[in-house]
């Protein structure tokens, strides 16, 4: 469609053009959004379009930002260890989940909480080699033929470009046949595995390259703050992540996008209410559970569709309703 | 020796607490797949209610507390079914799951704000005697939460199964299309279920101040613990999470002396992992259905 | 009318005419505070601000710096590293001559890089001993680091109390962390061997295990290194199960707030302090009733802290005679401000050539719910 591609081209246009109206700290925060985008991004992949609740996707950018930091501060070049941050998380992604989802659906769940939180405990008693509570600082920005990202603006070129090109990747993984086996999935496993899709393997695989988002945002916020430390990668920002995804819309393409943007600018917005802020941004997220569960883009569409009677199915009455 | 008697001995105190709130985690879970994450708060925020009652209302220690426990259970009982739960139920558990983060986050930050950012010191309902025992010594303080926590869920076991009231709840966490069938007002024993868990919270909150000091940001670890000690005991078995929070209450202990101090918060998470593969309905809860 | 005279008069005219030349755009100059006002750092952070907010309004009510009134902003870092920078590059962007905070000491770390880069001056509230080891020439401390509080609890564990086996107690964050590693070393140096090493987590509430291990290790003394609310629990706990060796802290441990919450089972410990509201310090005193007046709660040494730097970015701007940033640096390495004629620093206070400060201590016991200074221990 046209129309859409425009709308696309202008979106773009606006992400180039957007910090240079900015001081550092403006570009910064862009930066992180971006950052924030791509890590909610893989975790949509594993939530909105398998179905799997991952309380991790915190503790796998602390493996890509830490895989990151110390080879790079070894003299690796940025782009090598940021593939090696993906593939470890890729591996590690599927470790975990390969039992987890052998078992019960929402149980994956309950793994990657303890699994988060025993990352960061590993993150910040080895240290040998994490540097412990006191973290690693000075990681270098990376050059690309003789192109140095050091200044912010650059940094943020350098972040747009490894954003766009994981969107265009998703877009397609998405739209692929692939992709559409996922939505099956989601929608009705039954009839999916029925139709010859193997659940559990599909699932799994979400997972992993879901994870392995989670390790390239976490590649490219080492650089980006040149200091990373345990707390950062505490549970407390996987459940910030999972209500990026929430907020936006689980299972929209631009959901996790909307949903980053709002969780990492509405504090911004909301800093002149000074102690209150962080009691109207929960009252803010509370409501909007309550009103409308599928999220801000989901919101949009229930507008559209408000005046299509429709049957409603009471959860409560579903026997071991799903997490 | 004495040592080792010492750790079990706190463990099982600490435990006991973890266990009411683990309970109350269960209960929600069964009656409505309601996963609280803001049930450490639900055990924060009593403690506060009693702190307003003394101090800015005046009243005396037992009359605050009475106030706090009629306090709880409309605000976390009450007002919590009503306004927050009943409206997402409808959308399955994760809508609720990211509500309860932000309700946790709510009550932390609005104590904070109205109260106070600091460490309250906290009446004790028992006097501050110990009791020596094997070479380890207990307080009055241990004792009164191990008994009180275990007469809580003796009652709650004898009202469930012995009251009309309490097989219809247990029905309705069964199956709750069979019991509306049945005739039982199926969100009405909903509503008791959240009611003792406002109730249980508001005791453990009791118990646990005058060790622990009143403070904001108590509920985060306690929480995860109850959350913990309920998967490990068994999800859809009250006493299966008596049994987890007896348990993580002695195993961290244990940990911390003679595994690795750094290390303490991994055991009961590992303990939880295993749990999930090998035997995921929990220690002592059955594979199917679900019983209260 | 000679010529010093004429410049004298040349000089006012200026003065007068200046509000309506350049000066007219910066009537103001501003002093940022990026602090822990949200997290687990709140009530530490939350301190400085007030005690940084008191001094500023004070100073503004005196007149301000050099005439001009301060225009004070305050960044919350919700007791994050990452945010701190962010907030810090924040506070640069919109303009600050000098900056306040942080007190974590692993957020302070990370943005005074920040501030280096930027070449702004900073007062933090860290302890941390690595803060003035990076030769950061922008970063000035408040109150000194753990490297210098250690030697002072480590002479008067080997000399006075003439302890042979020591245990540890410490939670293990940036701020114990980097307590424990400095205290460890200073026991080495000493011949004090350390028998029991017990790490504790964040917020942790239940200290039997902790307390349990310490009494049975046969330690001479426990030396305690926890934040406020866990050194309570921990000395209830430690009450509780009678341990008989002397506990020996570091600032926290012997403060009034924790002597509140521990409710008489502080009596007995004893302490190392470099700032506290109870010290026998008439302007400490003083600063003390006055914050709690405007505040309604007691000040911490992080209020102190707070108040202190704000006062100092002050008095140094001051000797320089001009609003600059570079020139304030310099002249900041190596200062000397005396209480008698710089009230604001409130004790007699030095910044060395790394922004590591020197200041009389105390070594305090408690004794019936309240601190008596045993011992003053010279500025090192």
């Amino acid at each position: 469609m046209p129309y859409r591609m425009i709308l696309i081209l202008l979106g773009i246009v606006a992400l180039v053009l957007a910090p240079l109206s900015q001081g550092n700290y403006g570009i910064y925060v862009l930066c992180s959004w971006l950052i924030f985008s791509i890590a909610a991004m893989g975790l949509n992949l594993t939530l909105g379009y398998a179905g799997q609740v991952s309380l991790a996707q915190a503790a796998f950018m602390g493996i890509g930002a830490y895989t990151t930091a110390l080879m790079t501060m070894a003299g690796v070049h940025w782009s090598f260890a940021a593939a090696a941050s993906m593939g470890l998380c890729f591996l590690v992604g599927l470790g975990l989940g390969y039992p987890a989802l052998r078992v019960q659906h929402h149980l994956l769940a309950f793994v990657t909480l303890a699994f988060n939180t025993l990352v960061f405990l590993v993150l910040r008693n080895e240290e040998w080699l994490t540097g412990g509570s006191f973290g690693i600082v000075g990681i270098p920005r990376p050059s690309f033929f003789g192109i140095e990202t050091t200044k912010q603006l650059s940094f943020y070129y350098f972040t747009l470009v490894v954003f766009l090109i994981v969107a265009v990747l998703f877009y397609g993984v998405v739209r692929s046949p692939w992709g559409r086996a996922f939505k099956a999935l989601r929608e009705n496993p039954i009839r999916a595995n029925s139709l010859g899709v193997d659940i559990r393997r599909m699932t799994l695989l979400a997972f992993a390259i879901g994870s392995a988002l989670g390790g390239l945002a976490g590649a490219l916020a080492a650089p980006l703050v040149q200091f990373i430390d345990p707390p950062a990668f505490a549970l407390v920002h996987s459940l910030k992540l999972l209500l990026m995804v929430m907020v936006g819309g689980a299972g929209y393409f631009f959901g996790p996008m909307l949903g980053a943007a709002l969780v990492t600018v509405l504090p911004e917005f909301l800093r002149f209410t000074e102690g209150y802020y962080l009691m109207i941004y929960a009252t803010t997220v509370l409501v909007l559970m309550v009103v409308c569960p599928t999220g801000l883009i989901g919101l949009g569409k229930r507008m559209v569709a408000r005046f299509r009677p429709q049957r409603v199915e009471r959860g409560d009455l579903k026997q071991g309703a799903q997490l | 020796m004495s040592e080792f008697v010492q750790i079990v001995l706190s463990g099982l105190a600490t435990g006991s607490i973890y266990a009411l709130a683990a309970i109350g985690f269960t209960l929600l879970w069964q009656a409505s797949q309601t996963i609280n994450f803001a049930q450490g708060e639900f055990v924060m925020l009593p403690a506060f209610f009693v702190l307003v009652g003394m101090h800015v209302i005046g009243l005396p220690m037992l009359v605050s507390i009475a106030l706090a426990l009629v306090l709880s259970l409309l605000v976390l009982g009450l007002a919590f079914k009503k306004l927050v739960i009943e409206p997402m139920l409808p959308h399955g558990t994760l809508p609720i799951v990211m509500a309860t983060i932000a309700l946790g986050l709510l009550m932390k930050e609005a104590v904070k704000e109205f109260y106070s950012a600091e460490a309250q010191p906290f009446p004790a309902l028992v006097p501050g005697d110990t009791i020596r025992l094997f070479g380890a010594t207990i307080s009055a303080q241990d004792l009164a939460n191990l008994a009180i926590s275990m007469l809580a869920v003796l009652a709650l076991q004898l009202f469930l199964n012995g009251t009309r009231t309490g097989r219809s709840m247990q029905a309705t966490a069964q199956n709750p299309a069979v019991a509306e069938i049945l005739g039982v007002n199926i969100k009405r024993m909903v509503l008791y279920t959240f009611l003792i868990n406002a109730a249980l919270a508001a005791i453990a909150s009791i118990l646990i101040s005058p060790i622990y000091l009143a403070k904001f940001s108590n509920g985060e670890s306690l929480g995860l613990v109850a959350f913990i000690a309920a998967i490990v005991g068994g999800f859809n078995q009250i006493r299966g999470a008596l049994v987890g929070g007896l348990l993580i209450g002695v195993i961290d202990n244990l940990a911390a002396t003679y595994v690795s101090a750094q290390y303490r918060a991994a055991v009961p998470l590992i303990l939880l992992i295993i749990i999930i593969l090998v035997r995921p309905q929990g220690i002592l809860g059955k594979a199917e259905g679900r019983a209260v | 009318m000679n010529r010093r005279h004429i410049l004298a008069v040349a000089t006012s005219a200026l003065m007068l005419a200046a509000p309506f030349g350049a000066a007219h755009a910066q009537e103001t100059v501003k002093i940022a505070n990026i602090s822990e006002l949200s997290g687990p750092g709140a009530p530490s952070g939350t301190n400085w601000r007030d005690g940084a907010r008191m001094a500023i309004e004070e100073i503004n009510a005196d007149g301000g710096i050099l005439g001009k009134q301060i225009e004070f902003s305050e960044y919350d870092t919700q007791s994050d590293a990452q945010t701190s920078r962010a907030m810090v590059q924040k506070a640069i962007d919109d303009g600050a001559f000098a900056l306040l905070g942080t007190v974590y000491s692993g957020s302070t770390i990370v943005n005074m890089l920040v501030a280096q880069q930027a070449g702004v001056p900073q007062f933090t509230g860290s302890e941390a001993p690595k803060i003035t080891e990076l030769g950061n020439p922008y970063i000035f401390r408040t109150s000194f680091g753990a490297q210098k509080s250690m030697p002072k609890v480590g002479a008067y564990m080997k000399d006075v109390m003439k302890v042979k086996k020591v245990a540890v107690a410490w939670v293990n964050s940036e701020f114990g962390k980097g307590g424990h590693d400095s205290f460890v070393a200073e026991m080495e140096k000493a011949g004090i061997e350390v028998v029991a090493d017990v790490a504790s987590e964040n917020a942790q509430a239940d200290f039997a295990a902790d307390v349990a291990k310490l009494k049975s290790s046969g330690a001479e003394a426990v030396f305690v290194y926890l934040t406020e609310e866990e050194s309570a629990r921990f000395l209830r706990e430690a009450r509780k199960q009678g341990i008989e060796a002397p506990l020996v802290g570091e600032t926290t441990l012997i403060g009034q707030k924790v002597i509140d919450l521990a409710g008489g089972a502080a009596d007995g410990a004893l302490g190392h302090v470099g700032l506290t509201p109870d010290a026998d310090v008439e302007a400490v005193n003083e600063m003390a009733e006055k914050f709690e007046k405007k505040f309604n709660y007691r000040p911490d040494h992080n209020a102190i802290k707070g108040y202190i730097g704000a006062y100092a970015i002050k008095y140094i701007t001051e000797e320089v005679g001009e609003f600059d940033q570079e020139k304030f640096v310099e002249a900041a390495h190596g200062i000397t401000l005396t209480a008698s004629e710089h009230p604001g620093v409130l004790m007699d206070v030095s910044w060395d050539e790394n922004g590591e400060v020197s200041r009389e201590s105390f070594l305090v016991e408690v004794k019936d719910g309240k601190q008596v200074v045993k011992d003053i221990l010279p500025a090192n």
